[in-house]
């Protein structure tokens, strides 16, 4: 997978900050920031995954003149059945070297992991795939490792 | 405030109300800061008609952080070395949630001490949507 470059801004953390109802100045109050343990501002710890923002081809992103499998005049923009509509989260781990800060353009590198099937009552056949992430700074070190795993089910999660 | 191993035993627990009766705009908001626009989190049309489920629901992401929320505001900022979640259960336009760290250990690595902590995020049912664990330096 190609590397992605991801500058980190100060409005985009207080964005995601709000996204996730966390006040906490630490995220976007330079003054405030200064004055706590971090020393100031830095990101809330899954900030690192709207690295999604920078890659260029992002799944679920709509794209100029491209077709988009969300609701239009139809339910659904395709035809085909679209090839992440069982596609879940399932887990999700992050190793802080340290916190990321305003101003750091990350260079980020995912490679994929294991692979394993598992029989589920609720939603059949489900594959699960890891993927391990580095985000390294500017100097070349290493500020996050990040390890995700998806979840593709062979039918919607029965919710009973 | 970093978390003192003097006032910290093995038990103990901080818990918060991270978010009370979801809304699909905070759902949004969620996919506009993170980048993720999968319509199952904000397209009623095609989650229900195309992909089957019962309504939108939230990025499992939204979920963990808000989790992170009560995690941040319990260790303090810019003091987290881990924190790994398990998504068990869909979140859901709605939902009230309540997010929970226990003491799991107080250790000593090299000199620098940390706490260990399990996390737990449960809906206004008891269900369980998040778990997970985190880890964060401690002082003295």
């Amino acid at each position: 997978m190609a590397k992605i470059t991801f500058p980190v801004e100060a409005s985009h953390i207080m964005m995601f900050a709000r996204a996730v109802g966390d006040t906490n100045p630490v995220y976007h109050d330079a003054a405030a920031a200064k004055e706590t343990t971090a020393g100031g501002i830095i990101a809330p710890p899954s900030f690192a995954q709207a690295v999604a923002q920078f890659d260029p081809d992002y799944h679920l992103r709509p794209k100029p003149g491209q077709k988009w499998f969300g609701s239009a005049k139809g339910p659904s923009g395709i035809d085909e059945k679209p090839a992440s509509s069982g596609g879940l989260h399932a887990e999700q781990h992050f190793e802080f070297h340290r916190h990321i800060r305003p101003g750091d353009v990350l260079t980020v590198e995912t490679k994929p992991g294991k692979v394993w099937e598992k029989e589920s009552k609720r939603a059949g056949k489900l594959t699960f795939r890891e993927r391990v992430t580095e985000y390294r700074d500017q100097k070349g070190e290493l500020v996050i490792t990040a390890r995700g795993v998806g979840v593709t089910t062979e039918r919607p999660v029965d919710q009973g | 405030m970093t978390l003192k191993a003097s006032a910290l035993k093995v038990g103990d627990t901080h818990s918060e109300r991270v978010v009370e009766n979801l809304s699909r705009t905070q759902i949004v908001q969620y996919a506009g800061a993170s980048g993720d626009y999968n319509p199952l989190h904000s397209d009623e049309v095609y989650t229900t008609q195309v992909a089957g489920y019962p309504s939108v629901f939230a990025h499992g992401m939204l979920t963990m952080g808000l989790t992170g929320k009560m995690l941040t505001n319990y260790v303090g900022d810019g003091t987290l070395t881990n924190f790994g979640v398990r998504f068990t259960n869909q979140v859901w336009p709605g939902d009230t949630l309540d997010a929970k760290a226990t003491v799991t250990a107080i250790r000593e690595e090299g000199g620098q001490r940390y706490v260990d902590l399990a996390l737990s995020t449960t809906n206004q049912d008891g269900k369980e949507v998040v778990a997970g664990s985190a880890t964060a330096r401690i002082d003295l």
